[in-house]
């Protein structure tokens, strides 16, 4: 029933902005599309077609692989036509910048500034891009795959002493 | 023997000093509103009328540092709430007793990463620890008794 | 360490207004530690008297870098911290990773497991919205409430128990299915639940709905209209306050949802009394669901039989090879996910959550997002509580049900 209507939005994209299809997501139904493309994409999809709904923004880092290095997803979805699809934007290098979607759906701010506080993505236009979840002050985007987890070793015997000496509150003593 | 049997029906009761003060903290002492995460949840269970945690004294959980003696850490603390605990936990007032709840609080449990602190006992001193995720409200009562027992013990010299 | 903990003040002087600056408004910290905020959020407040210019949200104390260690786990070890994001919503929160991997994966769910499902996260979503109800009421100065629903849900917790050994965070539901079938005393324990909560549902009702000192304290706060909600993403209690008749079991029905007859309930205003009244609903409308599916409960298998996933049992281990040979690769290796990217939408109690899982064909994550309710509802806190005095703040954060775990994962 409402698939009509997304095949239509499918071939209007296609139309537009010459995107094709991704055949990586296998639910919903995505286009890649150019960083300098989504605004007129998002424009189109909640004029015309009626994705008033931005139900996700997020990104994935594919470090070593340098082309391209992030992939960012933003997903749509149609309160009239109960419809779902997502846009893939692949971006390149150590420092990416994108245009904002913020003056389109108003939802995207957040989600924009958490992009750049954890890949270091920034977002030209946006209001007010600080840092949101990590402290002002941290140094690095923790989401990079070149982040080090901050994994701690545990303590085992063949390392008592070396871990003793850099953490002895910790130690277990009988009351 | 004693005293007692000179001042007969008087009224008079003699004890140690130690035990006498010891036995006024622990039957009223009110806990700080310190729930971050999970553990918070169980905490609430603990204090609800199922598990009833007024019967060993906390009647009420003061959301104020300056009017609570103890400090239940009960969550995961990141690396933005530290310094804030450590604040906190210096406007407590003497004596203020720690008990870590829960695994996050003790040893950073499932989440060994950048974003926590491996324990709170990096930042303040913990008296008790009770393990569980979250741990059940009898085991938090458990702790919470052990606490008792500790503070029992305490001898003049530490806190004089 | 006695440093203050702010941000520096130029970074903040685009988001006050003048009138601070030239200091006729007031900045005040409502601190992380706060009993009102339902967890540690901090608000910076520019109040004139009392009465909020603006509000900032500063989010991220909680922040526990679940997302990157997701990716350093296996696929089964890894939804063991899907639980802790929002730890209100454990079972909701497990479904949607179960059913990301299971879209991937192409498994199937017998229907056993998919009814099960049904009636564990629907009880999850009584036990949320009593844990809501409770501590809304209590910051409303309603502290009897508290009482009353966290003995409603010891009644959910031992269910929970008895099903996983859990109370909260259960991973009670794997890959395939269930991690084991229900025992007996299970569909008592339900039955009597439902028999008992109506009532109790009434004796609520009798305390709040008419309530002159609540419904001053709830009607006409916290405004939003549909267009401004659906702008803003907001999904839920909070849209459906507003009117609009969304609801994922609905619209994209997952885990068997087609099959079960109930409603959705929507406000008119968009203010905090009607998203009280949509709660107060959902909770009759879990316990129909319960109470079809329960009745429905088909026999069967528990568990998908793809021995590539789903283990084999022990008994099977002294006869056949290939079940020895299959256990061993997943207690070594762990099974693998093929490789793509999925979107799994469901509805937990507070909106809609999402779970982007992409995998690049190995026995780990490669990424996972979840998108969460309260960290999109979060940002639309500032629309909703321009004008209103400080105290009516706290009614308003309380309705839009933030839970600070699944804001800052």
């Amino acid at each position: 029933m409402s698939d009509e209507h997304l095949k239509l939005t499918l071939k209007a994209l296609k139309d537009r902005f010459g995107i094709h299809e991704s055949q990586f997501m296998k639910y919903p139904p995505t286009m890649e599309a150019g960083p300098e493309q989504i605004v007129g994409i998002c424009k189109m999809l909640l004029d015309e077609f009626g994705f008033n709904f931005l139900c996700e923004l997020t990104a994935v880092d594919y470090w070593p692989q340098e082309e391209p290095r992030f992939n960012i997803i933003y997903g749509f979805y149609s309160h009239a036509e109960n419809e779902r699809i997502a846009v893939r934007v692949p971006l390149k290098g150590d420092h990416p910048s994108l245009p904002t979607i913020e003056g389109i759906y108003h939802g995207a701010n957040w989600h924009e500034r958490e992009l750049w506080d954890m890949f270091g993505i920034f977002f030209e236009g946006h209001s007010d891009l600080r840092r949101i979840i990590m402290p002002h002050d941290w140094e690095g985007h923790p989401l990079r795959k070149d982040y080090p987890l901050g994994y701690e070793e545990p303590q085992f015997t063949f390392n008592y002493d070396e871990i003793d000496q850099r953490k002895h509150h910790a130690r277990y003593e009988e009351a | 023997m004693g005293i007692e049997s000179k001042a007969g029906n008087l009224g008079v009761v003699t004890v140690g000093l130690e035990q006498a003060v010891n036995w006024a903290r622990i039957n009223a002492m009110w806990p700080m509103l310190f729930g971050l995460a999970c553990c918070a949840i169980e905490m609430m269970s603990a204090q609800a009328s199922h598990y009833d945690m007024s019967r060993f004294g906390m009647e009420l959980m003061r959301a104020s540092p300056r009017q609570s003696d103890l400090m239940i850490v009960a969550g995961r603390v990141s690396r933005k709430m530290a310094p804030v605990l450590r604040r906190l936990y210096d406007q407590l007032p003497d004596p203020k007793w720690v008990v870590s709840m829960g695994d996050c609080a003790s040893c950073s449990g499932v989440f060994n990463n950048y974003a926590l602190v491996q324990g709170v006992d990096e930042v303040v001193p913990v008296d008790v620890y009770v393990a569980g995720c979250p741990p059940r409200p009898e085991s938090l009562i458990h702790g919470i008794l052990t606490l008792y027992d500790k503070v029992r013990q305490e001898k003049l010299t530490t806190w004089a | 360490m006695q440093e203050p903990l702010e941000v520096n003040y130029q970074e903040l002087q685009h988001l006050v207004s003048e009138r601070a600056l030239k200091g006729e408004t007031v900045l005040l910290n409502m601190g992380p530690q706060h009993p009102s905020t339902h967890g540690v959020l901090r608000l910076l407040l520019e109040l004139d008297g009392e009465v909020i210019i603006n509000c900032i949200p500063d989010i991220g104390f909680l922040h526990t870098g679940i997302e990157k260690n997701m990716e350093s786990k296996r696929w089964e070890m890894a939804e063991v911290m899907t639980d802790r994001t929002d730890y209100l919503n454990t079972t909701g929160n497990n479904l949607a990773y179960c059913l990301a991997l299971e879209r991937l994966a192409e498994l199937d769910v017998p229907p056993r497991a998919q009814a099960v499902r049904v009636i564990l996260v629907e009880l999850e979503r009584i036990s949320n919205h009593l844990v809501w109800l409770g501590t809304h009421a209590l910051d409303l100065a309603a502290m009897s409430m508290f009482l009353y629903c966290f003995r409603e849900r010891e009644a959910i917790l031992d269910i929970k128990e008895m099903c996983s050994g859990q109370r909260m965070m259960t991973t009670y539901f794997r890959p395939g299915g269930l991690w084991r079938d229900i025992p007996a005393e299970f569909e008592i324990a339900v039955r009597r639940f439902i028999r008992m909560f109506p009532g109790r549902i009434k004796e609520y009702e009798a305390l709040l709905k008419k309530n002159p000192i609540f419904m001053d304290r709830t009607r006409n706060i916290g405004k939003i209209s549909a267009q401004d909600a659906i702008n803003l993403s907001c999904s839920g209690p909070v849209l459906r306050g507003s009117g609009v008749a969304y609801d994922v079991r609905k619209a994209q029905p997952y885990s068997g949802y087609e099959q079960y007859d109930f409603m959705i309930p929507t406000g008119t205003h968009g203010d905090v009394y009607d998203r009280y009244q949509v709660r107060m609903e959902e909770l009759r409308q879990s316990l129909r669901i319960i109470q079809q599916a329960l009745d429905k409960l088909p026999y069967g298998p528990f568990r998908s039989n793809n021995r590539k996933y789903v283990p084999p049992p022990r008994a099977e281990l002294g006869t056949s090879m290939e079940a020895v040979i299959h256990h061993f690769k997943l207690w070594t290796e762990g099974f693998t996910i093929p490789a793509g990217a999925v979107y799994q939408p469901v509805e937990s109690p507070k909106g809609e959550l999402g779970f982007y899982v992409e995998s690049d064909g190995g026995n780990q994550p490669y990424r996972v997002h979840m998108r969460t309710p309260s960290f999109v509802h979060l940002q639309a806190l500032p629309f909703m509580c321009k004008g209103h005095l400080v105290a009516d703040l706290v009614g308003i954060i309380g309705s839009i049900d933030i839970v600070l775990g699944d804001c800052d994962r």
